[in-house]
């Protein structure tokens, strides 16, 4: 337990989080959890950050040691889409009973790690940690390593139960499992100067897809994704890469800089939302390329590139910006790339009414505020109560978000489109932003919100019976009216 | 009658199982103006809503006593208490719903006991109820821990009367019941101009009603009142075997007396339903009631070529996995193998060549030969690769639309699983090929030789 108390305190220092930087010493080892409020806590747990980030290793089997509650209610539900391999959508678990938890779990994770290899051979096995093994003292880091040693095979710790913390911290201590145990332990069969890391892209819906052709046009090399569509080997590889694009502005910060640190790998910040940030990427990749020794020239290609294919995009979109142009965008992607978003959809010609800065750093907040002008319209925190009155209000003629608040909007019959992880299009490079302002326009532009908005006939005349009076004439005559079937709106 | 072969793999594959404490949260979701807690780390509440608004396709309100790792080591009562007092503040729910997590219960906190001081220690908690509910995760599953909730709701709520009201009787429903069933239900015991209080009542929360405004608590289900008043009822109706303990409950509580119906899945079992409201009435069944039955009669004499001989394989939880095994089974199809959660009683009289507590795995491995597959969602994978009919049927149900609105039990019901089942059969059966005849290559060499 030592040992990961250490971990946590040292990604929580993390000295390139520009939130961290702000922070005096004693806020800095609070690190970026909150403590949250009983009774008025959303998002997830370490754990399932660790999750979010490890899963898209497509050929691994991961393994959760717990009860049921963590795995079996959370098994294959992200959209992180694989080329080849399915065996990172199998749930396996350890399914803790109550025998486990008194005489302790450790053979048991044993005994499943020998199972989960004979049975399907994996490349290397994950074992996720959680709450109840951590708290009956089960060490996987010894199970981990005695099953290294029995099956010949690399057997993963990530040891980060849910309640250290928060998603976002659980997704930076996966990335410490990464270096710590997976990173540089296999040499790539060859090098050439175009390879790059990628990371903190989970290729959602396929988003990696949708940019992947880029580079391949220019014969860039992705040595690595860390982790969307990923071989195990892949990433074991990553520390050969000439350069790293960091995509999203805070998981994982700790791989890109150690990666810098131990292996000299320069890495930038970077998004593949919208037209200027894609191409703002491929000259950043091209240029670090260029200055750890690719010939130049890839910096003529890439302009080159970039040039033809944002006048294909822009060529694509115009037929919609007509029709987008001016409507009110209400932005909530939990914080994480919302000013990628942001930039993204003022291109289009729409206009971001709200974003949510929930899980922001300073940066990120810097940032939205020179692309957006003003910080009018950021949200710390928009309670569904506020955000559905702001859509009943038609303030927003769409609303942009993960499906928690997905029923906020729907209900308050206003359109809505997913962006998180659970969505079914790609929206990165070029390719993705014609989709996702097809998308937009398609769900702005459906009938059905009028079609929903009329008024029943009962309603004509003012007055809202409503289900009330429909109730009581199919009751039995005899029958006294039922209290609880009558009245839905109280 | 088949024999249950217990859990022997240390790891379980595609997890057919749920957690208990996510069961109590939705079991609380039925009653109106109530909000669940779970009292463990947040993770825990985060993974359980988002099942719940995938299954549902509304927002669901559900919240945590946040449990970190020092909290948990400390003991959590005082993250009990701020939960309890912030939602008090926020929300004025009728009803706090807590249940417990794997997490809380390894520490061993003694929430009952704490609970009875809090109350002493906030008068101004009057007139909102709290219900705890003892959920470790690694005991039982989703069922369990629904029916855990809602025996937790009777023995604290209902409130004992020597008085007995001659037109109202309870509904205990099971976790696999619908919104829509429970519609169905109450509408079939309405016709006998009775006036049921179900508990819990998913068909007033979580029905798809677009609301007025937006409420952080649920809107619609059983009113605590309407609990309270449960002891004043003629009889309680109980659906399922796993509802027995709750039956249990409210019986040692206020007295009433109880029937428990396994399944409302199936003629057999619809008569068995429709025969009791006769008897504690005195009613005849309605027409329409009448007209239902023959109409069942009839898509059973329609639907039975479809299933006759097909070999299916079903997981699911002990009450469903017999309503629906019943159901196949009377309709000429073999259960070639059952796959369920937890061990159960209801068990003992399902007909299948095999029974075993396991998972996914477990049920794909054997449903390799068989026509139909059925299990919630998450058997897609295992549908996709063996590539044969799936059937759908259970919580998470998250790649559908309608989960909601499925309607199983009563004549109707059944007459509509009759046809949604019969139609996935009909399209998948096997058409004639000229090479389905041919004999086999060895023998006819051996006799062209002669
Ligand atoms: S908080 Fe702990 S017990 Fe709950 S889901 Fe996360 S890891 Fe599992």
């Amino acid at each position: 337990m030592s040992a990961l108390k250490d971990k946590v305190a040292s990604v929580m220092e993390e000295p390139a989080c520009a939130k961290n930087q702000g922070k005096d010493g004693k806020e800095r080892k609070k690190g970026c959890g909150k403590a949250l409020t009983p009774g008025a806590a959303a998002g997830g747990c370490a754990f399932d950050g660790a999750k979010i980030s490890l899963q898209p290793i497509t050929d691994v089997a991961h393994l959760v040691h717990g009860p049921i509650a963590c795995e079996g209610n959370s098994w294959d539900n992200r959209n992180t889409p694989s080329s080849g391999p399915s065996l990172f959508r199998t749930g396996f678990t350890t399914d803790m009973g109550e025998l486990d938890v008194i005489y302790g779990g450790e053979k048991k994770l044993f005994r499943a790690i020998r199972e989960v290899i004979e049975k399907y051979d994996p490349p290397a096995v994950f074992v996720y940690q959680t709450c109840v093994p951590a708290m009956i003292g089960d060490d996987i880091e010894a199970v981990c390593k005695a099953a290294r040693e029995k099956f010949g095979k690399p057997v993963i710790p990530v040891n980060i139960p849910g309640f250290v913390g928060s998603k976002n911290l659980g997704a930076k201590l996966a990335g410490e499992a990464l270096l710590d145990y997976v990173i540089g332990t296999v040499e790539p069969e060859t090098t050439t100067p175009y390879d790059i890391a990628v990371i903190a892209e989970y290729n959602v819906a396929g988003d990696f897809w949708a940019v992947k052709p880029l580079l391949d046009a220019l014969g860039i090399r992705v040595l690595a994704n860390i982790s969307g569509d990923a071989r195990y080997n892949d990433i074991a590889c990553a520390h050969r890469a000439r350069a790293a694009m960091m995509v999203c502005s805070k998981a994982m910060i700790n791989v890109a800089r150690k990666l810098e640190e131990r292996y000299a790998i320069p890495y930038f910040e970077g998004s593949f939302y919208g037209i200027s940030d894609t191409s703002e990427a491929l000259r950043q990749i091209a240029k670090l390329l260029v200055n750890k020794g690719a010939p130049e020239e890839l910096l003529v290609r890439t302009e080159a590139l970039i040039a033809r294919e944002e006048a294909r995009v822009w060529a694509q979109i115009e037929p919609y910006r007509v029709a987008l142009k001016g409507k009110k965008v209400l932005l909530f992607t939990g914080g994480v790339k919302s000013w990628s978003v942001v930039s993204a959809l003022q291109e289009a010609g729409m206009e971001v009414v709200g974003t949510s800065m929930r899980k922001s750093t300073q940066e990120d907040r810097e940032r939205v505020i020179e692309i957006m002008g003003t910080d009018a319209h950021m949200f710390d925190e928009l309670p569904p109560r506020e955000m559905y009155r702001m859509l009943k209000a038609s303030e927003a003629d769409i609303m942009l978000s993960g499906p928690r608040s997905q029923f906020v909007a729907l209900k308050a019959k206003t359109p809505w489109l997913d962006v998180n992880q659970e969505r079914h299009h790609a929206y990165a490079g070029y390719a993705g932003f014609v989709t996702l302002v097809q998308e937009i326009h398609k769900s702005i532009s459906n009938p059905v919100w009028e079609q929903v908005k009329r008024p029943a006939p009962w309603e004509r005349d003012g007055k809202d019976e409503g289900i009330r009076m429909k109730d009581e004439e199919n009751r039995p005559q005899d029958a006294a009216p039922h209290p609880s079937s009558l009245i839905l709106h109280p | 009658m088949a024999t249950l072969t217990p859990h022997k793999k240390a790891c379980t594959v595609n997890p057919l199982k749920m957690s208990a404490p996510i069961g109590a949260a939705l079991a609380y979701l039925g009653v109106d103006r109530a909000m669940p807690v779970l009292h463990g780390s947040q993770g825990c509440t985060a993974f359980g809503l988002v099942v719940y608004v995938r299954h549902f396709k509304e927002t669901i309100p559900l919240q945590t006593t946040a449990m970190n790792e020092v909290s948990t080591i400390l003991g959590g009562l005082e993250n009990i208490e701020q939960a309890v007092d912030n939602i008090y503040k926020r929300a004025k729910p009728a009803l706090l719903g807590l249940a417990s997590t794997g997490l809380t219960e390894t520490k061993g906190d003694d929430v009952a006991g704490y609970l009875k001081l809090m109350r002493d220690k906030h008068p101004e908690w009057e007139g909102m109820e709290v219900v705890y509910a003892s959920t470790p995760d690694y005991v039982g599953s989703l069922e369990t821990g629904w029916a855990a909730a809602v025996a937790a709701m009777v023995e604290r709520l209902a409130d004992p009367s020597s008085e007995r009201l001659p037109t109202q009787v309870n509904i205990l429903a099971n976790c696999h019941l619908t919104p829509g069933d429970i519609e169905e239900i109450r509408d079939i015991v309405e016709s006998f101009n009775l006036q049921p209080i179900i508990l819990p009542d998913l068909s007033g929360s979580l029905d798809g009603h677009i609301p007025e405004t937006f409420v952080p608590h649920t809107l619609g289900g059983t009113k605590v009142e309407e609990i309270r008043a449960m002891g004043r009822s003629c009889h309680t109706l109980v659906i399922g075997e796993s509802m027995g303990g709750a039956a249990e409950a409210l019986k040692a509580k206020t007295g009433v007396d109880y029937t428990l119906f396994d399944r409302l899945t199936g003629l057999e079992a619809s008569d068995a339903f429709i025969q009791r409201l006769m008897d504690l009435t005195g009613h005849p069944a309605t027409r329409k009631l009448k007209k239902q039955r023959s109409q069942l009669q009839d898509a059973m004499l329609d639907g039975h070529f479809y299933f006759g001989g097909v070999k299916a394989a079903i997981g699911a939880e002990p009450d469903l996995l017999y309503a629906l095994g019943s159901f196949l089974t009377e309709m000429g199809a073999e259960i070639e193998a059952a796959v369920t959660t937890v061990e159960s009683p209801v068990l003992e009289k399902l007909i299948a060549k095999e029974l075993l507590v396991g998972d996914l795995e477990d049920l794909e491995q054997r449903a390799a030969h068989c026509g139909l597959l059925v299990t919630h969602s998450h058997g897609r994978q295992a549908a996709e690769r063996l590539g044969i009919p799936f059937h759908r049927a259970g919580i998470p149900l998250f790649d559908r639309l309608g989960a909601a609105h499925q309607v199983t039990v009563g004549y109707r019901g059944t007459k509509e699983l009759v046809f949604e089942l019969g139609n996935l059969l009909w399209s998948n059966a096997h058409e004639p090929h000229p090479d389905d005849w041919r004999l086999d290559h060895e023998n006819t060499q051996t006799i062209a030789r002669h």
